[in-house]
Order: structure tokens, then sequence, then C-alpha cells
């Protein structure tokens, strides 16, 4: 176990060193930031001295290992646009996007997971049909447009959700929640379920399909043949044994939420990180999207880490090496 | 003649259909047998006979496209045709119990030994949790586990087929079935187990004074096993009758091509493609006599009309025109 440990470790140092060398080189090769820092009628003179404060004019190796320990030291540098530090600008986002996708993480989970199961029980039944021909609606239309859709029923015609903005948060150890308060449900229930649609089509899905598969195996019969009610089989006995694809999916669809959350934050003006990556973006303000990257990064590789211990926790038969 | 035990089950012109798109596939068509308390009844017949399905048509487990579709499933003198699917519940695993054939696949891999057996005692008897664990361990000794109380927490890939299936029997008999209903269970095991968890079944069903239906393609194993046999062909019965007079006195030239088939000691390949020819389409089959084809005896009649079922002495009966002459053997 511990060795294991060990060797992850390294695993995902390695990967985050070789995001790093990715993100930097990116950085390096699109555009010259600094006359996102310099005033419009700065001199040359003035300009070179702005280059060498943020050096610029050293080798990109050097550039490198300048970029590569002050991310070690936790300092990204500052935001061109908020001259605040980048990582301070996004963590005060980070928890709007991580309650966003948590809760349409949730959503997912909570409705596909059971339409899935019951629509690989029931492959023929009409309600099956109907579960999946739904599915399809929610892997094809892309997220904008139902978002737009949302707003333009649920918040401008009828008036039920407000379209845009967090609402009311509580600051819970320091950071700013809107579950806790119920204007903040208001406004979180219309991004996250246009965030969660494709992932829970998805997912139901991979549940309907496991699902099939394991309704074949002798054991469903055999619990069956134990006297265990058709439910129990579905959710004690078949449930578990499906789940090894959904997991890996699921963890790969927090990427996918992540990624998305960018768009439906814009479309619903929710202030999170990704509104924030867009905004940076067009200002070209190189630290905050360096911030940005490399957390993602991060995240990744952390939730992959978690998904291949959820493996072991799930089947027996699977060891850690 | 001895006198004829009181019936546990009594099947009654049992048919069994699967409605699949190639065509209405007849598995199971009019069959009749009882099974007296305490008694085994050995089922046997080539594979695709028909044999698995009486099983789960016993047990009301027949899954569209299939169905039960005629019949009576006398058990204990109630239809259990009858039953809702909430008494059938109550009925599986507590009087009527399952084993199948491997098992390798039928026990669940993701929960414990333990777990599974105990499902039974939760499901079917009022005991609290550690007199649960107590009847387990126990159960788990009596089907030959040593360390049984450590072997509770292990998973079924920690096991050697044979335990598995020492492992499902306890299962199968924790909850005191009157019937056990085992189908081929020890087709999947190496040969030098499969007389050990025979004599495991034949020893539990005989202490618990249970009944038994051994299903198998395998004469010698009913041989070893049964107090009566049942052949079937093609979803029909073509003979039955006490073990000694049918094994020794084949009626039907069916029983007598499998008994031909039984193997020498060490020589178990083939066995079963001695019998000439193949099992004909269950979609479509011959008119008159489903063995026709493949029988050394046929005559016109047999390729005309199909023979019924008649009694011999002793119990038998048989479902042939020219049935073999029972003097012939000693
Ligand atoms: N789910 C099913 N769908 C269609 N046909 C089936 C199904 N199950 C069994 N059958 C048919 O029923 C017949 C008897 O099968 P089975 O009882 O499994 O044979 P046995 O156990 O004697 O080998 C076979 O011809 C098989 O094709
Ligand atoms: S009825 Fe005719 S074909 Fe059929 S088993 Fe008897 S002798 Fe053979
Ligand atoms: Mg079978």
């Amino acid at each position: 176990m511990l060795g294991y440990l060990t060797k992850r470790l390294i695993q995902m140092t390695v990967v985050l060193w070789v995001v790093s060398l990715i993100v930097f080189m990116m950085m390096s090769f699109t555009g010259d930031p600094v006359f996102m820092v310099v005033p419009i009628d700065a001199t040359d003179a003035e300009i070179a001295q702005a280059r060498r404060i943020l050096g610029l004019d050293q080798s990109l190796f050097v550039q490198y290992v300048k970029f590569l320990t002050s991310i070690f030291e936790g300092d990204f540098g500052r935001s061109y646009v908020f001259r605040q530090p980048a990582l301070d600008l996004i963590l005060q986002r980070m928890p709007a996007t991580l309650e966003m996708v948590l809760v349409a993480m949730a959503l997912a989970v909570v409705i596909s997971i059971p339409l899935g199961v019951y629509a690989g029980a029931h492959p023929g039944s009409r309600i099956s049909k109907t579960i999946m021909a739904g599915s399809l609606f929610g892997i094809s239309l892309p997220g904008f447009w139902v978002g737009m859709m949302l707003i333009y029923l649920l918040a401008v015609q009828w008036g039920w959700f407000p379209s845009s903005g967090r609402g009311d948060t509580v600051e819970v150890f320091g950071m700013r929640v809107s579950l806790l308060t119920a204007d903040g449900w208001t406004h979180i229930i219309l991004p996250a379920v246009t965030l969660s649609l494709g992932t829970m089509a998805i997912l139901l899905r991979i549940t309907r399909a496991g699902m099939m598969e394991v309704g074949r195996q002798d054991y469903m019969k055999f619990a069956r043949a134990k006297g265990v009610a058709p439910r129990d089989v579905l959710f004690r006995h078949g449930l578990k044994n499906s789940l090894i694809p959904v997991v890996t999916i699921f963890g790969l669809q927090i990427g996918d939420l992540i990624a998305f959350a960018t768009i439906t934050e814009t479309i619903f003006s929710w202030p999170g990180m990704g509104k924030l990556l867009i905004d940076s973006i067009y200002r070209a303000d190189r630290p905050v999207i360096v911030v940005y990257l490399m957390l993602v990064a991060l995240i990744f590789v952390v939730i992959n880490f978690l998904v291949d211990l959820l493996y072991t926790l799930i089947d027996p038969r699977i060891t850690l090496k | 003649m001895s006198v004829q035990k009181q019936a546990l089950l009594e099947v009654r012109d049992l048919k069994t259909r699967f409605y699949t798109f190639a065509g209405v596939v007849n598995a199971v068509d009019g069959v009749s047998f009882s099974v007296g308390r305490g008694e085994i009844l050995g089922l046997v017949g080539e594979s695709g006979g028909g044999k698995s399905v009486i099983g789960f048509s016993i047990l009301g487990l027949i899954d569209p496209p299939g169905k039960v579709d005629d019949g009576e499933i006398l058990f204990g003198g109630v239809d259990l045709r009858r039953k809702s699917e909430k008494e059938l519940q109550k009925i599986r695993g507590k009087e009527i119990a399952m084993v199948f054939q491997d098992p390798m696949t039928s026990l669940n891999p993701l929960q414990t030994v333990g777990e599974q057996i105990d499902e039974m005692l939760r499901l079917h008897s009022d005991l609290d949790g550690k007199a649960r664990r107590a009847r387990c361990i126990e159960m788990l000794s009596d089907v030959g586990i040593s360390e049984a109380e450590k072997r509770l927490n292990n998973y079924p890939h920690q096991f050697s087929g044979g335990m598995r299936q020492r492992v499902v029997i306890a299962i199968a008999m924790i909850a005191g079935p009157q019937l056990i209903i085992a189908d081929e269970p020890t087709t999947a095991l190496d040969v030098t187990i499969q007389s050990q968890i025979l004599k495991l079944m034949k020893q539990q069903v005989r202490e618990r004074e249970a009944s038994m239906i051994l299903i198998t393609h395998d004469l010698a194993v009913v041989s070893q096993m049964a107090d009566e046999i049942v052949v079937l062909y093609c979803g029909k019965i073509v003979e039955k009758g006490p073990k000694q007079d049918l094994i020794s006195k084949p009626a039907h030239p069916y029983t007598q091509g499998l008994l031909g088939s039984i193997p020498k000691l060490h020589d178990r390949q083939d066995r079963l493609t001695q019998i000439p020819g193949t099992v004909p389409d269950v979609r479509n089959l011959p008119q008159g006599c489903n063995f026709r084809e493949r029988c050394p005896f046929a005559q016109a009649r047999c390729a005309e009309e199909e023979p019924e079922q008649h009694a011999l002495d002793a119990g038998r009966s048989v479902a042939c025109h020219f049935p073999l002459e029972q003097e012939l053997a000693p």
C-alpha cells in the first residue's frame, strides 16, 4: 500500500510537471504580454523596463526555471489586470465553481443511476424507451442552448428562477457558500441543471449498459432463487457489479463538468473561476490563466487517484499495485 | 411393491415456451413427474432437453420471452403457479432452494461468502445477528470448509471451484428447504472434486430428510445418486422409473444410448457423441417421434405417429412405439 502510494505520488508529480511545461510553452508562444501591462503610449525604454520586471528578457529556459520554482512556492505572479496575486483571485472564485459542479454531479448521480438501473433491468418496457429517448436529448442538445432556453422560459417568461448571479451567500471557513441559503439555491439550480444534463445522460447510458450486462450473470438469477426481492436483486447485487465503468466515466466527466462550467458560468453570469478564466483569456491575463490550468490539472490528477482507490473499495479482486 | 411415498412435488403436464423472434420454442412440452419426500429424482438428458427450464419453471423464474403456459406445479399440494411473486419469494430459498451449475459465476463476486450465506437467514429467519453468524459458521463447517469463521470474510475469488460449490450448497441448505433443485452441480468441476461434492449433497439431503431434483446430462452421476430417474428429450419425458430398473433394463432407445455413453473410468471425452446424430432443432421438430432420426430401431410408424407415454410395470413408463425388450437385460 505504501509502495503504491509513493508510486502514485511520483506519477502525479510527473504529470503535473509535464502540464507545467505545456502551459509554459503555450504561454510563451502566444503573444507578448508586456503590452498588457504598459500604457499604450509607453516609450521603448518603458517597455524594456517592464519586460525586465516581468522577467521576459531572459532566455526561455531561465524563465521556465523561475516559473517552476515560484509555482512550488505557491507564487503564480500577480494578475496583470487586477494587480492581485493570481492564485488568490482564482481561489476566491473557486468555491462558486465547485459548488455548481458539485450540485451538477449530485443531480446527475441521483437522477441517472436509478433511471439507468431501471432501464437496464427492463430494456423492452415503454418507460425504459422513454428514458433512453430522453437521454439522447441530454447528449445531443448543446449545453449553452439548454441554458439559454431555461433562462428564457423559467427566468424571463415565468419568472420562477433568477437568471443570473449567485444570490445570498454565507461565509463558511472563509469561503462564500450559496448552498446554505434558499436564495442561493434558487440561483444555483438552473446553472447546475444545465451543466449536469450531458453527464446525466452519459451516466444513465453507462449504468443501463452495465445493468444489462450484469442482468445476464448467474449470480443475479441465483439471488432471485434465494428469495431476494427483485428490487434488492437489482440494487444490492446488480448495481455494485456494474459500477466500475460508471465510476470510471464519472471520474472523466468531472473534468468535463469543470470545463463546461466556464460556458455555463458565462451564460448565467455565475461568478466562478470559469468566468474569470474567460475574462482573463480576453485580457491575456497570463498568470490567472496559468493558475487556472495548473489547478484544473491538479484536480484531474487527484480525481484520477481517488477513482482508482474507489475501484478497490468496489471490487475486492482489484488490488493496488 | 413398496407403498407410494407421499409426493412433495408433483408436476403435471408442464408446458414452458419461449416466444423468440425466430419462433416459438417448446422448451418443456407436457412434462409430468413427482418427487416424493426424502427422494432424489434424477433429471437426465442431453443439453438443450429442457432440464434447466423445468428447474426454473418450478421456482417461477422463467423470464420473458419465456412463459409457463400450462400445467400444475403442486408443492405440498398447492399449485405454485397460483402464487404471487411475493409469496414465491418466501418459498424460494426457504422451501425450495437451487444449486447452479457453475460456482464461479453463481456467487456474487463483490460480496463476502459470509454476507451471501447470511442473506438467506436475513430473508428467511428471525434470528438476530449473532445467532445468524453462528449458524453460518456451523453451516460452512457442515459442508466441509475448515476454519469456517475466518472464511466467512473471504470473497468468492479466494476459493477454489469445489470450495465455491460447497459454499453454494451451504447457501442452499441453510434455510432448511424441503426441496433442492441442483442444476448440473458438478459439471463445471474437476472429476476428482465431482464425487466429493455429490457425496456431500447426498449426505446433506438425507440428513435433513429433504428431497432433491438432480439435473444432469450424465447418467453415471444419477445412477450414483438418484432413487428415481426421468429421462428427457426435446422437452418431453421419454422414460421414467426407479433407478435400478431403468438403468439395468432401459426401455427407451434414447436411455439405452445415454447408458452406452457412460464413460469407462478415465475415458471421458466424446461421450455424448456416442449417440449418433444431433438433437433436432426444437423450433422445428420432426413429425412423429423426436428421436427417430437417431434411433437404430425406428420403423415406419415412428415417422407418422408421436409415441404416447405408457406405463410399464414397477412404476415405470416409456414413450416409444417399440420399447426395448426388458427380458434382454439380466
Ligand atoms: N431464454 C431463452 N430464450 C430462448 N430459448 C431458451 C431460453 N432458455 C432456454 N431456451 C431453450 O429451451 C430449451 C431447453 O433449454 P435448457 O432447459 O437450458 O436445456 P438443458 O438444461 O436441458 O440443457 C433449449 O432449446 C433452449 O434453446
Ligand atoms: S418411437 Fe420409434 S423412433 Fe422413437 S424411440 Fe421408439 S423406436 Fe425409436
Ligand atoms: Mg441446463
